[in-house]
């Protein structure tokens, strides 16, 4: 019987629905003219420009340091969390569960809304900080699931056993649990850092005068102006997360 | 033994319990309690019990902003499951190594900032853009239609936006679904579409409910997309919540639009456990009733 070439079709068109896109932006930063639609011939002018805004540096200032610091407080917090998950089968763990899984769920402008009422609530000013509490907040979900599933998926057995030959306390968790789940904490804290670089939303309600993350800055250019520069800053940002993912995938894979 | 065990668990759960109960449980808390908050002149939150901020949301532009919040949802969860099932399907049967392949074509692109892919279709739905101007020269539009700031690109965009969140577990549904039972469907005589509805898409069903949950509810909670290419009659929930908050500074009132979209995603679990529970009273009784 012939087998119908709908979907390969179909498979084909939604890829390049994904990819024009992404494809134009990349174009359109190289392109001189200011005009997506005219050709204005090769330029990097662009990219001299967008290197020579100090709003942009700075703001990828405060992206570094945010998503330094909710990535290692994240991952701490969120391993313990992955771990007393799979660890204790108590009624404490299921409320515990349902409190990890909740923020996966529900959407960013809730909780963005919700951190927000929160620090005007408890007259705590926006800044820096209070963005640095919020991108914790949805980190330590993400980190706690990923180290749960590398857990459920290893031979605890090997803890037994390193029991019965006497290991306790710090030995077992520096010699057993840290090499065992040093796959688990790099993606953790890959895809923390990745979603602390890429947040927008809760940014935005969380942010105070001063504390803007290149996402937030992105925003004001589109708003406001200065398009050509967001396509050189675009094809960086594709290449940069590019970057990281690649190095993600790479390693998770040869660890699997 | 079993104590000392007990206090181990506590000691090592307290960090991302007592972190979560204060920045996630607690504000969410807070934003049910202060919807029903008095406002002073200014939008900020006073002492006192009204539900003054619901009934200003019910005599306003709400019902229509609700309704076209719900309608673009379900519009992009279905398209999304349209697109995605027969992608999911294709993928599936596929080499494995070309499998994998596929699967990182499809991620890469969403691996760029969200603002960003936005800014892209802003750039290609432009009046002044290739598309238009194509559409245009081969007048399947007319000169002023504009394909920007409007239901249709919030759409669009949305799709764009959760396709591939759809993909992925209708994907993992689909690899790990037996391509042999629609051999034995044909066999015994359907057609190919009969078994592909019939066989595969009950076969997948776990990957489909996934998907609608990852379609769905961000989808709800869309701010951004019809902020940037969306125009005022294309409005949604997100965009009046953040109206509330930044333009038009009235607390309680954002509160209260926020506590409905909290209701919107809660409201479904908790009808499904009711149903599971209502199901298994009925049930039970029954063998008795035969017994006898």
């Amino acid at each position: 019987m012939k087998r119908s070439r709908f979907p390969l079709y179909l498979t084909v068109a939604v890829l390049l629905f994904f990819w024009i896109p992404i494809a134009v932006l990349i174009i359109n930063s190289f392109n001189a003219s200011r005009f997506g639609s005219v050709w204005g011939g090769f330029s990097l002018k662009w990219y001299v420009k967008l290197f020579e805004d100090r709003n942009v540096w700075r703001s990828l200032e405060n992206t570094a340091i945010v998503a330094a610091v909710s990535t290692s407080v994240s991952l701490v917090i969120g391993s313990l969390a992955g771990f007393t998950l799979y660890r204790y089968k108590s009624g404490l763990q299921k409320i515990h569960m349902g409190m990890v899984t909740l923020p996966l769920v529900i959407p960013d402008i809730l909780m963005g809304m919700s951190l927000l009422l929160f620090f005007i609530s408890f007259n705590i000013k926006l800044s820096l900080f209070t963005v640095i509490l919020g991108h914790i907040t949805f980190c330590i979900s993400y980190v706690a699931v990923t180290i749960l599933a590398r857990l459920q998926d290893f031979d605890y057995h090997i803890v037994e056993a390193a029991r019965d030959l006497g290991a306790r306390g710090w030995t077992l968790f520096r010699r057993i649990y840290i090499p065992l789940l040093f796959p688990g904490l790099i993606a953790g804290a890959m895809l923390s850092l990745t979603l602390s670089l890429d947040d927008f939303i809760i940014t935005f309600f969380t942010a105070g005068p001063g504390s803007s993350t290149l996402p937030l800055q992105i925003y004001s250019m589109i708003k406001f102006g200065s398009p050509p520069m967001i396509n050189a800053l675009s094809t960086l940002f594709f290449m940069i997360t590019f970057l990281i993912a690649f190095a993600y995938q790479r390693f998770t894979r040869r660890n699997t | 033994m079993i104590k000392v065990r007990n206090s181990e668990e506590k000691i090592l759960t307290l960090p991302s319990f007592l972190w979560l109960l204060v920045l996630f449980l607690l504000p969410t808390l807070l934003v049910v309690y202060i919807s029903f908050c008095p406002a002073d002149t200014y939008g900020n939150i006073q002492k006192g019990f009204t539900f003054a901020a619901y009934s200003e949301i019910i005599n306003t532009s709400f019902p229509g902003i609700l309704a076209r919040t719900l309608k673009l949802s379900l519009y992009t969860t279905a398209i999304c499951l349209a697109l995605g099932i027969p992608v999911a399907y294709e993928i599936a049967k596929m080499e494995k190594k070309w499998q994998q392949n596929m699967m990182i074509l499809i991620i890469i692109p969403f691996w760029t900032n969200f603002l960003i892919r936005i800014y892209a279709w802003k750039i290609i739905l432009h009046p002044e853009g290739f598309l238009k101007q194509f559409l245009t020269s081969i007048s399947l539009i007319p000169e002023s239609a504009s394909l920007l700031y409007n239901e249709g690109a919030v759409l669009l965009v949305l799709v764009y936006t959760y396709l591939p969140f759809a993909i992925l577990p209708l994907y993992s549904a689909a690899e790990k679904f037996d391509f042999h039972l629609l051999e034995a469907a044909r066999d015994v005589g359907s057609s190919p579409m009969r078994a592909f509805f019939r066989v595969f898409i009950p076969g997948i069903s776990q990957g489909i409910i996934s998907a609608v949950m990852v379609v769905f509810i961000p989808a709800l909670g869309s701010y951004v997309i019809p902020d940037m290419v969306g125009g005022p009659h294309s409005e949604m929930l997100g965009n009046k919540i953040a109206q509330r908050v930044f333009i038009d500074r009235n607390l309680p009132r954002g509160s209260a639009l926020s506590t409905l979209l909290i209701l919107a995603f809660i409201i479904p679990p908790i009808v499904q456990i009711i149903i599971r529970k209502t199901r298994k009273s009925f049930r039970f009784p029954l063998p008795g009733v035969f017994h006898k």
